[in-house]
């Protein structure tokens, strides 16, 4: 039975293409770009073809306005750090109740050991920013605001143009975490007022261990971690080669494919979360369907735990994943539909299936098939199924 | 992804007893749907020989939380009430052939329903209702007592360990000092009562922290120097720095020390050089050394 992947926004296969661009980087052009001599000029030349295909991507004016970094996280910490050191007399934070634990995990820490004020913006029951209340939150004393482009669970896109302006208009500073949505929708970052943007290699069928941040031409920036003068002195340490590359040509590829993302692979998720509501009663999709990435569903099973559905699809030979709570080893279950309010009676029950354009029709018609029993053995297993119409949950689905 | 035992598996994916029992004559419900996993446990007893001639369950929760059922009703069917009474969670787990230490709180949960049950079987009250005070986390409505009898049945000596078994601590866990103070007592008692070595005992003071009124050592004061001292001083430290930097084309002259401030020309390779502030800061370094008291080293340019 060939395995059904549907956890690309976990992590995607790295393009064979990819692999193939990065091996000669390991054992033949192994030197070191800042060598002066020719092992290291072969390198050099590389790294600046790929810079130039990453900048392609995303729009950007400038080939280094790319600094590359370790994951999507080293550049989500940077981003914020940078920040509180060059804006100087503004000591606030601004960011959202759905970000990755990359931005609030640093931003809870800055207030517990800096005094930061960190002022966290709410969402919707679609999971949808209250802009209303960002734009309250803006003042003379923000140093940077951080709102992810695209939600990792729900795949809710937020409107980072509109809100990078508002920031800029208080005087703020604008970050985003991109790592969902690079490669997945286009951009045009010279467009924008986007200050700083971190992005990830291996969410985009790049390798894992690539990361970059995007520092628009005339911000201030102030590395997090120093030493040698690579990336211009903005991020101490060898660059890394192989994955620089290999992130430069998994670029190239997101751009050749973003048309197929866009139209087919929408295509296979809408399909998928249609046949689901048809086929299984109590559940329902959460995020914004109006506005969100092309790959991702986010169905909510009701009265039944995620992790046991995980288990029986695994069975089935099929990969997605939960924001139930005994899944991450946490006992809460997800900050993100915790934030939208969907009730713990299908929180716990929620499954996101994440697509990549190495998805089929074949795949959507083996989940469509394999999921009915799976929900239907563990509600006949859960106390609460059979009393389900007397615990009529306050929750209006956003979708159905 | 955890790392069950295929026992686990096989009873997750085939579960034995699982449903509803029409004639139960007791039943134990625990758990929440908020807290991500509930049990209710149904039994038939028979009245002349007090044993458990049927269980069924039925669970809410993960992989681990449904096996755990399961093994608890092949455990229970068949036994005496008495017999039933002294099983504990530990043998759900060994039933299972061991459980992630993460997911203990399942079997706890069992032997929670399994109480709860034979309460309700006997007409009695289970402990449930939480008084005002005795709960102690808040967040998944674990109570002290609770708290106490997975303490005593499973030997537990850690705050992550009572977490591991009960939920208790695994959310907001700002109750972590209630934890500490609970599992301190009990703890106490169990080695009164030759239950557990006291070495292995939870106690607070001997945890090892840093102390909250701990007292600041200060590194020795400075050399007390005149002020022509510490200029010679200087003046003999950077000659022992030079030449290494010669070496790489460089150089570097004192011109002046106003206080703590040591002002030095750089030339030749050293200037504008992108290593140039790591220069400045060596030099700095080895200086503050030498001369035992705070210096900063200010760069001028080489034309002033």
């Amino acid at each position: 039975m060939t395995p059904v992947y549907l956890d690309n926004n976990a992590t995607t296969r790295t393009d064979p293409e990819v692999v193939q661009a990065m091996l000669p980087y390991f054992t033949e052009q192994f030197g070191n770009a800042s060598s002066m001599h020719a092992f290291g000029a072969e390198v050099g030349e590389a790294l600046t073809t790929a810079r130039k295909q990453l900048q392609t991507l995303l729009g950007a004016a400038f080939d280094h306005e790319i600094i590359y970094m370790s994951s999507g996280t080293e550049a989500d910490n940077s981003a914020i750090l940078s920040a509180l050191e060059t804006q100087t007399g503004r000591d606030e934070i601004i960011t959202s109740a759905v970000e990755h634990p990359a931005v609030l995990s640093m931003v809870a820490h800055l207030e517990k050991t800096r005094g930061i004020t960190v002022h966290i913006i709410g969402v919707d029951s679609r999971g949808r920013l209250d802009i209303e209340a960002y734009a309250r939150a803006l003042g003379p004393r923000t140093a940077i605001a951080s709102i992810m482009w695209a939600n990792n669970e729900t795949g809710t896109i937020f409107p980072v143009e509109r809100l990078a302006e508002l920031a800029h208009e208080a005087g703020a500073l604008f970050h985003t975490d991109a790592v969902q949505a690079v490669g997945k929708i286009p951009m045009n970052l010279a467009e924008s007022e986007i200050d700083m943007l971190s992005l990830s290699g291996h969410k985009l069928h790049g390798p894992k261990g690539i990361g970059a941040l995007y520092v628009r031409k005339g911000v201030r920036f102030r590395p997090m971690v120093r030493g040698g003068h690579q990336e211009r002195g903005r991020r101490a340490g060898t660059e890394n080669a192989p994955g620089i590359i290999g992130l430069g040509k998994a670029a190239e590829l997101a751009l050749a494919h973003m048309d197929d993302e866009q139209t087919r692979v929408a295509g296979l998720r809408d399909r998928l979360e249609k046949g689901l509501l048809q086929r299984i009663g109590n559940s329902f999709v959460t995020g914004d369907p109006d506005n969100r990435l092309p790959n991702t569903a986010n169905v909510a099973f009701e009265y039944i735990e995620g992790e046991a559905i995980l288990l029986l699809m695994n069975r089935d030979g099929i990969a997605a994943s939960s924001g139930s709570a005994c899944t991450s080893g946490s006992l809460e279950p997800s900050h993100v539909l915790r934030a939208m309010n969907v009730p713990y009676t299908a929180a716990h029950g929620a499954i996101r299936f994440s697509f990549s354009r190495e998805n089929s029709d074949a795949d959507v018609d083996r989940v469509l098939e394999a999921m009915p029993p799976i929900v239907e053995k563990l509600r006949e297993m859960s106390p609460f199924w059979r009393e389900r119409d007397v615990r009529t949950s306050e929750f209006k689905p956003s979708y159905a | 992804m955890w790392d069950y035992t295929d026992k686990v598996k096989d009873y997750f994916y085939n579960p034995k007893n699982s449903g509803i029992l029409e004639d139960a004559n007791g039943v134990g419900d625990v758990g929440a749907i908020s807290c991500g996993d509930a049990l209710r446990l149904m039994i038939k007893v028979d009245e002349p020989s007090q044993t458990i001639t049927d269980a069924r369950f039925q669970t809410f929760g993960c992989g681990s939380a449904i096996a755990s059922s399961s093994a608890l009703t092949e455990l229970i069917i068949g036994k005496t009430l008495d017999e039933a009474m002294a099983l504990t969670n530990q043998d759900i787990a060994d039933f299972l052939g061991g459980l992630p230490p993460e997911k203990m709180h399942c079997s706890v949960m069992g032997y929670e329903a399994l109480h709860a049950a034979v309460a309700n079987y006997r007409g009695e009250v289970w402990v449930d209702d939480h008084e005002e005070g005795a709960l102690i986390c808040k967040c998944f409505g674990v109570d002290e007592a609770m708290i106490e009898r997975t303490i005593r049945g499973n030997g537990l000596t850690s705050v992550e360990e009572i977490t591991n078994y009960t939920k208790a601590g695994g959310g907001c866990s700002t109750c972590a000092e209630g934890l500490e103070e609970v599992l301190e007592r009990i703890n106490g008692e169990m080695v009164a009562a030759g239950e557990l070595t006291a070495d292995s005992a939870f106690n607070r003071n001997t945890v090892i922290r840093p102390k909250k009124d701990g007292v600041v050592k200060l590194p020795p004061a400075g050399k007390q120097l005149t002020t022509l001292q510490k200029i010679k001083l200087i003046e003999e430290t950077i000659e022992t720095i030079r030449p290494s930097l010669q070496r790489d084309g460089g150089d570097c002259e004192l011109v002046d020390v106003e206080g703590n401030r040591v002002m030095v020309k750089l030339t030749g390779a050293c200037v504008g050089c992108h290593l140039s502030s790591a220069t400045i800061e060596g030099v700095q370094a080895r200086l503050i050394e030498a001369v035992g008291i705070p210096l900063v080293v200010v760069p001028v340019t080489p034309y002033h």
